[in-house]
C-alpha cells in the first residue's frame, strides 16, 4: 500500500504519541528561548548603570532579520504548543464524559495536574509582558532605547512586580513537570537516569524562577534602582 | 463493622445513573472488600431489592475482572491490590465508603459497577501478538534470552488487564496497558520482528477507542494493582516514534519493487 | 450404549505419529466451508480457536466473561511439565508419560497419556514462539523446577503466573484471528444448550449476558472447553462463575459424563476465615519445594508455631514419606492434613490448617532468594491473611481444585455426541484419578494446539454434514426450552438466593464427598441433594428479569444445574467400592491408611449417561488396560 511523505506525517502528527511529541519538541525549543532570555535578562546586574543590557537590546535591534526571524519562530512554536494543548485537552475532556463524585490522587502532582491551569495563565502573561517591556503601551514611561531604565521603572510598580513573580512561580510549576514530562514523552526513560532526570526537572525549573525573580525582587529592595 | 456505602447505581448502558447509600451494620473485618458487598446483595434480594452488580471472577488478583473506584483511588486504598484482595480491614469502623465505576468513554457501563473493557481486546487483537501460528516454532530454547530482560518482559506482561489504569489517568488514558503490551512483545528476541507496526497498530488503534491522552502524571502506575512502571510507556514511546520516523513502509524491502 | 475410545493400533510410542498419518485431512480450500463453534476461551478454547482459525475453519468462539483473557486458566501459578530433559536429570516422554499414569493412579487411558507426553515439548516451544516469558537462568536458557509427584525437574514457569502467561499467549493468539476476521468473538456470552441435528452436535443455544437475548449459532461442529466443576462444592480454588453448565447441558443430550467423582484437593490452600468466605485461594504447590509442612505433636497445642520447639514439630509427610518427602503427590498431600487435623492437631482457627514453614528455607537460601522464589506468594498470603510469612509460617488447608472427571471422550476428543468435541478439563482423558501438578496447563494446550486441530478434521471430512439454517426447527425448538427455563427460574419469585442454595449443597457435598467418602455418607447425601433440588425449584429468588444483565439469573441457572449434576458425582462415588487419587472412599483403605484400589473390578471409566432428572443414570464402562505402566500400589515411601 503506498502512502506518501504526507500522509504518514499527517497520521504519525494526529496520533496521541504524535501530539505529545509536538508538545515536547515545541516545549523544549521554548524552554530553550526562556533560558537564552534569562541570560540576556540577568545583564542587569552588570554594575555599569545598564550599558551592558542596553548594548545588547541594541544589538538585537540593529539586526531585524534576525530578530523577526526568532519572533516568527517563536510564535511558531507557541501557537503549535498552544493548538497541539487544546487539541489534546479536548480529546481527554471528551474520553472521561462522566466525571468522578470523589477523586483523590496518589502520584499525579500538583503540576501535572495544572497544565492547563499554568499554561493559559503564562500565554496572558507574555500578552502583558510583550506590552509591558517589548510595546511599551502599559509601561508607564517606556523608552525605545533605554531597556535598563524600562525595567527599573517598571518593576518601581509593585503590582508589576508582583505580577510578575507570580507569573515566573506559574512558570517554575509548568516546567517542573513539563522538563521530566519531555523527556518521558521523546522516550528517555532509563532506571540509571530517571532519579537524576526528575530531580534535575525541579532544580533548573527552580532555578529560571529564582534567576527571573532575582530582578524584580532586587529593584524592589533597591539593590537596582 | 459498620459501614455506610455510596454506591453509582445504573441499570444499563443508556439509563441515568444515580449514587444511592447502603448500610452495612455488620462487616467482619477479615471479609474480602467483596465478600463485605456479597454480604449486601444478599440482604437486598431478602429484600426484594435489585442486588449491585460488579464484575468479578478469581477473587485471587489475576482474572483482572474486578474493579471499581473505591474513594477515589481506583481498586481502593492499598496499593499493588486489587478490588477483589482488598481486605476490610483497610477501613474503619464508622467508615463512608463511594463505589463508582470505571470513568471512561471508552469503557461504557454495562450495569451498576460493571463496565465493557472490550476497547483492550481491540488494541490486543491490532497488534498484541507474535504473528507465529501454531506448529512453526523452534526449539524453546534455540534463542537464548538475558535473564535481565525476560524478567523485564515480564514485568510488563504480568498485566492483567482490568483497566485501573485508564480509571486513574486523569485523562482516561490507556497508555499504560497498551505499553505493557508492546514493551513485553517488544522485548523480547520473538516479538521484534515486528516491533515497530506493533506499537504503531496498537497506539492507533487506542487512538480510534477514544482513549485519552497521556499527560505523564503518573497516576497510571500508581494505580496499578501489578506495580507496572510508565518506563515501559516511554519505551512504547520510543518505539512509536522511530517506528514512524525510520522504519521502512511496506513493500520497500527490496527485491526489483 | 457402546464406548468406542478409538485407540489406533500399533506401540504405544507410534501410536500418536501413526494416526496423525490416518485421519483424513480437510483441504485447505474447503476448510473455509466449515464452521467451528468453540466454547470457552481458556488455555484448551482459545488455543483451539486460535489454531482452526490458522488452519482457514471459520471459527465462533464463545466465553461468559467480559473478555476472552479471564478465562480461570490464568489463575494457574505453578508451571508446565515437558519432557525436555533439559536439566540432564534422567527426564523423558515414557517418563512424563509414567508419571502420569502412576500419578493418575492407574485411571486414566495409557495412549491419551503417552501423546500428552510427546507433545509437552512442542508446547514450550510454541509459547516461547509466542513471547511467553519464561523464567530463564542467567545464561539465557529455560529455567526449570521440581514440582509434587515427581523426582526430575521438568517444570516450565513464569514467575507464581504461569496460567496468566501461557493464557494471555493463547488469547493473543486468539486476537490476532480476530483481528484478521477469522474469529468472531462472543464475549458476555452463555451456552445454555447443545442443538443436536440429526444425532450430531451442530450448534449451541446462547444468552447474551448484557441484553438477555436467547439465540441460535450453528455450524458444523462444537468444541467445548468450558472447564471443570470444582464450584460443585461452593468454596473452591475455582474462579466465582466457573460452572458445569455447559457440560451439563451436553450430558443431558446425550454426551456421556466420566468419572464425575473424581475430584481434585489440592493441599495448600488459603484456610476458611469465616461464613461469609466466597472463595478458597491456592498458594502455588512450587511452595512444597522450599516449604516444610508441619503440625505440633501434641493434640491441641495452642502456643504460636516460633514457641513450639523443634522436638516437639511432626513434619509429617516427611516422617511418612521419607523418599518423596514434602513434594508427594496433591492426593497424599491433602489426606495427611486432613488426618493431622482429625487427630486434633490442627493450627489456626477451628484447628483446621497445618503450618508450611520456610524457616530452614530462609536459612538456608537467604530472604532475598526466596522472596526471588515467591515474593509473589508470599506477598498473596499477607494480604489475605494479615500474617508475615517471612517471619511465621504459612497456615494450609487443602480445598477443591481440579476435577479430572468431566465429559466422556474418545483418543480424537469426540464425546459421545457426534460433532461435540471437549477439550481441556471439561474432558476426562489424560488424568485419571488424580493430576499431578503443572499437568493442568500441558493438558489444555496439548487438547487446543496441537490435538484438535487434526481430529475435528478427521470428523469433518468423514462425515456428510448438510447445511443447518440458524432459524431451522430443532434451533428454534431449542432456543424455546432454553428460554423457558429461564422465565421458569424468574417465575418462582421465592424468598432464597442462588449463593444461599449454592453454599448449602456445597456444604453437602463436602461434608459427604470430599475429602473423604463412605457409603453411608454419600447415601445421606443423595438424600439431601434431591430435596434441596425440590426446594429451589419451589423457593428461589431471581431478582430482576430476563433482558438485562443479571448475575443472580445467571447464578440461579448454574445453581440449577450443579444441583442434577452433584447427585451424578455422589452416584459416582457410592459405585467406586475403591479408593483411588482423589476418591478416598474411608471403606477401602490400608492399615497405614493409605488410598487401596481395587484393579480387579474397577479398572474401568464410568461414563454415566442421563435419563431424566431425578432418574437412575445408566452405566456405560470402558475398560483400562495397561499396557506399559503395570498398576501397583502407588508408593511415595
Amino acid at each position: 500500500m503506498g502512502c506518501s511523505t504526507g500522509c504518514w506525517v499527517w497520521s504519525l502528527l494526529n496520533s496521541s504519541i504524535g501530539k505529545k511529541t509536538v508538545m515536547a519538541i515545541t516545549g523544549l525549543a521554548l524552554f530553550g528561548f526562556v533560558v537564552a532570555h534569562l541570560v540576556g535578562n540577568l545583564q542587569v546586574f552588570i554594575p555599569d548603570d545598564g550599558k551592558s543590557i542596553n548594548a545588547y537590546g541594541h544589538l538585537l535591534k540593529s539586526k531585524p532579520a534576525l530578530i523577526w526571524t526568532a519572533r516568527l519562530t517563536l510564535l511558531a512554536l507557541l501557537f503549535a504548543h498552544v493548538i497541539t494543548a487544546i487539541r489534546l485537552s479536548l480529546e481527554n475532556n471528551a474520553a472521561r464524559p462522566v466525571g468522578y463524585q470523589v477523586k483523590n490522587w496518589r502520584e499525579a502532582s500538583y503540576a501535572s495536574r495544572t497544565m492547563m491551569i499554568s499554561g493559559p495563565l503564562i500565554f496572558l502573561y507574555v500578552v502583558y509582558h510583550l506590552l509591558h517591556f517589548t510595546v511599551g503601551v502599559v509601561h508607564p514611561k517606556f523608552d525605545h532605547e533605554d531597556v535598563y531604565r524600562n525595567v527599573i521603572l517598571g518593576f518601581q510598580s509593585t503590582p508589576a512586580a508582583l505580577v510578575y513573580i507570580a507569573a515566573m512561580l506559574m512558570l517554575a510549576t509548568h516546567l517542573r513537570h513539563g522538563l521530566w514530562s519531555l523527556c518521558q514523552t521523546l522516550g528517555i526513560n532509563h532506571p540509571k537516569y530517571t532519579p537524576a532526570l526528575k530531580a534535575g526537572s525541579t532544580v533548573v525549573a527552580a532555578a529560571i524562577a529564582v534567576g527571573y525573580i532575582s530582578i524584580p525582587v532586587s529593584v524592589m529592595i533597591g539593590i537596582l534602582k | 463493622m459498620k459501614l455506610k456505602l455510596h454506591i453509582w447505581r445504573q441499570k444499563g448502558p443508556k439509563a441515568q445513573g444515580k449514587m444511592v447509600t447502603y448500610e452495612v451494620p455488620d462487616a467482619s473485618e477479615h471479609m474480602s472488600f467483596l465478600e463485605m458487598l456479597d454480604v449486601l446483595n444478599e440482604r437486598l434480594i431478602e429484600k426484594g431489592e435489585d442486588p449491585v452488580a460488579f464484575d468479578h471472577d478469581c477473587r485471587e488478583g489475576i482474572c483482572g475482572m474486578c474493579g471499581f473506584v473505591i474513594n477515589g483511588l481506583p481498586h481502593g486504598p492499598k496499593q499493588a491490590t486489587t478490588t477483589c484482595q482488598l481486605h476490610m480491614r483497610s477501613f474503619k469502623d464508622g467508615d463512608e465508603i463511594t463505589l463508582e465505576p470505571w470513568r471512561a468513554g471508552s469503557f461504557p457501563i454495562v450495569k451498576d459497577l460493571a463496565v465493557d473493557r472490550g476497547a483492550f481486546d481491540r488494541v490486543i487483537a491490532a497488534g498484541g501478538f507474535v504473528s507465529v501460528n501454531t506448529g512453526a516454532a523452534q526449539d524453546g530454547n534455540a534463542i537464548p534470552i538475558s535473564k535481565t530482560i525476560a524478567d523485564l518482559a515480564m514485568d510488563a506482561a504480568a498485566c492483567i488487564g482490568c483497566g485501573a489504569c485508564v480509571a486513574a489517568c486523569p485523562n482516561a488514558a490507556a497508555m499504560l496497558f497498551v505499553a505493557a503490551k508492546v514493551s513485553h512483545l517488544n522485548l523480547l528476541p520473538q516479538g521484534k520482528p515486528e516491533k515497530y507496526a506493533r506499537a504503531r497498530n496498537m497506539v492507533a488503534q487506542m487512538d480510534k477507542e477514544g482513549f485519552g491522552n497521556c499527560t505523564n502524571a503518573r497516576e497510571c502506575e500508581a494505580a496499578c494493582p501489578k506495580t507496572i512502571g510508565v518506563e515501559f510507556i516511554a519505551r512504547m514511546n520510543r518505539d512509536f516514534l522511530t517506528g514512524s520516523l525510520f522504519d521502512r513502509p511496506e513493500g520497500t524491502g527490496g527485491g526489483g519493487a | 450404549m457402546e464406548l468406542k475410545a478409538n485407540i489406533p493400533s500399533g506401540p504405544m510410542e507410534q501410536k500418536w505419529e501413526k494416526h496423525r498419518f490416518d485421519v483424513k485431512l480437510v483441504n485447505p480450500a474447503n476448510k473455509r466451508k466449515y464452521t467451528v463453534l468453540v466454547v470457552g476461551t481458556g488455555l484448551a478454547g482459545a488455543s483451539a480457536a486460535a489454531s482452526l482459525a490458522e488452519l482457514g475453519y471459520k471459527v465462533k468462539a464463545y466465553c461468559f466473561q467480559d473478555s476472552p483473557r479471564r478465562a480461570h486458566s490464568i489463575a494457574a501459578q505453578g508451571g508446565i511439565n515437558a519432557a525436555k530433559n533439559y536439566c540432564n536429570d534422567g527426564d523423558s516422554v515414557h517418563r512424563l508419560f509414567y508419571d502420569t499414569v502412576k500419578g493418575g493412579d492407574y485411571r486414566a487411558r495409557e495412549a491419551n497419556v503417552h501423546r500428552l507426553a510427546e507433545i509437552s515439548v512442542n508446547i514450550i516451544d510454541q509459547c516461547v514462539a509466542q513471547g511467553v516469558p519464561f523464567a530463564r537462568e542467567y545464561g539465557g536458557l529455560l529455567a526449570n523446577r521440581s514440582f509434587g509427584g515427581t523426582q526430575v525437574s521438568r517444570t516450565f514457569y513464569a514467575r507464581g503466573q504461569t496460567g496468566q502467561q501461557l493464557l494471555l499467549g493463547a488469547y493473543q493468539a486468539l486476537e490476532r484471528q480476530i483481528g484478521l476476521g477469522a474469529v468472531e468473538m462472543y464475549p458476555r456470552t452463555e451456552m445454555l444448550d447443545v442443538i443436536l441435528v440429526n444425532g450430531a452436535a451442530r450448534g449451541i443455544v446462547t444468552r447474551n449476558l448484557v441484553t438477555g437475548k436467547i439465540e441460535s449459532h450453528v455450524g458444523d461442529a462444537v468444541c467445548l472447553a468450558t472447564g471443570g466443576y470444582g464450584n460443585l462444592f461452593f468454596l473452591s480454588t475455582n474462579a466465582k462463575q466457573c460452572n458445569v453448565t455447559a457440560i451439563w447441558r451436553a450430558h443431558r443430550k446425550g454426551a456421556c459424563f466420566a468419572n464425575p467423582c473424581f475430584t481434585q484437593i489440592h493441599p495448600t490452600c488459603i484456610p476458611v476465615s469465616g461464613d461469609y468466605q466466597s472463595k478458597l485461594t491456592l498458594m502455588s504447590e512450587s511452595l512444597r519445594n522450599d516449604g516444610r509442612i508441619w503440625v505440633p505433636q501434641q493434640k491441641g497445642d495452642k502456643r504460636a508455631a516460633s514457641q513450639i520447639p523443634e522436638g516437639e514439630r511432626d513434619y509429617y509427610l516427611e516422617r511418612r514419606y521419607p523418599s518423596f518427602g514434602n513434594l508427594v503427590p496433591r492426593d497424599v498431600a491433602s489426606r495427611a492434613a486432613k488426618a493431622a487435623c482429625d487427630e486434633g492437631r490442627g493450627v489456626g482457627p477451628g484447628g483446621l490448617g497445618v503450618y508450611l514453614d520456610f524457616g530452614d528455607a530462609i536459612k538456608r537460601l537467604g530472604e532475598n532468594n526466596v522472596r526471588d522464589k515467591y515474593g509473589n506468594l508470599f506477598e498473596m498470603y499477607e494480604r489475605i491473611t494479615d500474617e508475615d510469612p517471612y517471619k511465621q509460617p504459612m497456615r494450609i488447608y487443602p480445598a477443591i481444585h481440579y476435577t479430572m472427571g468431566g465429559l466422556w471422550v474418545d483418543y480424537n476428543l469426540q464425546s459421545t455426541i457426534p460433532g461435540l468435541f471437549v477439550l481441556g478439563e471439561a474432558n476426562f482423558s489424560d488424568h485419571g484419578a488424580n493430576r499431578l501438578g503443572a499437568s493442568a496447563l500441558m493438558q489444555g494446550l496439548a487438547d487446543g494446539y496441537f490435538i484438535i486441530p487434526y481430529t475435528i478434521g478427521h470428523y469433518l471430512a468423514n462425515s456428510k454434514l448438510d447445511k443447518v439454517a440458524p432459524d431451522d426447527p430443532v434451533s428454534k425448538a431449542a432456543v424455546g426450552e432454553a428460554a423457558d427455563r429461564i422465565n421458569k427460574l424468574l417465575a418462582v419469585k421465592g424468598k432464597r438466593s442462588p449463593d444461599s442454595f449454592h453454599r448449602e449443597l456445597g456444604k453437602v457435598m463436602w461434608d459427604n464427598c470430599g475429602m473423604g467418602r463412605n457409603a453411608a455418607g454419600l447415601q445421606k447425601a443423595l438424600q439431601r441433594i434431591p430435596e434441596l433440588r425440590e426446594e429451589f425449584w419451589k423457593n428461589i429468588a431471581v431478582t430482576g428479569s430476563g433482558d438485562e444483565f443479571n448475575q443472580q439469573l445467571e447464578k440461579a441457572g448454574r445453581v440449577a444445574d450443579f444441583l442434577e449434576f452433584g447427585e451424578l458425582t455422589c452416584t459416582d462415588a457410592l459405585h467406586r467400592n475403591e479408593s483411588c487419587g482423589g476418591h478416598f472412599r474411608e471403606e477401602y483403605q490400608t492399615p497405614e491408611g493409605e488410598a487401596k484400589r481395587d484393579d480387579e473390578n474397577f479398572a474401568y471409566v464410568a461414563a454415566w449417561e442421563w435419563k431424566g432428572v431425578g432418574e437412575k443414570p445408566v452405566l456405560n464402562k470402558e475398560p483400562l488396560n495397561f499396557e506399559i505402566v503395570h498398576p501397583t500400589q502407588r508408593s511415595y515411601k
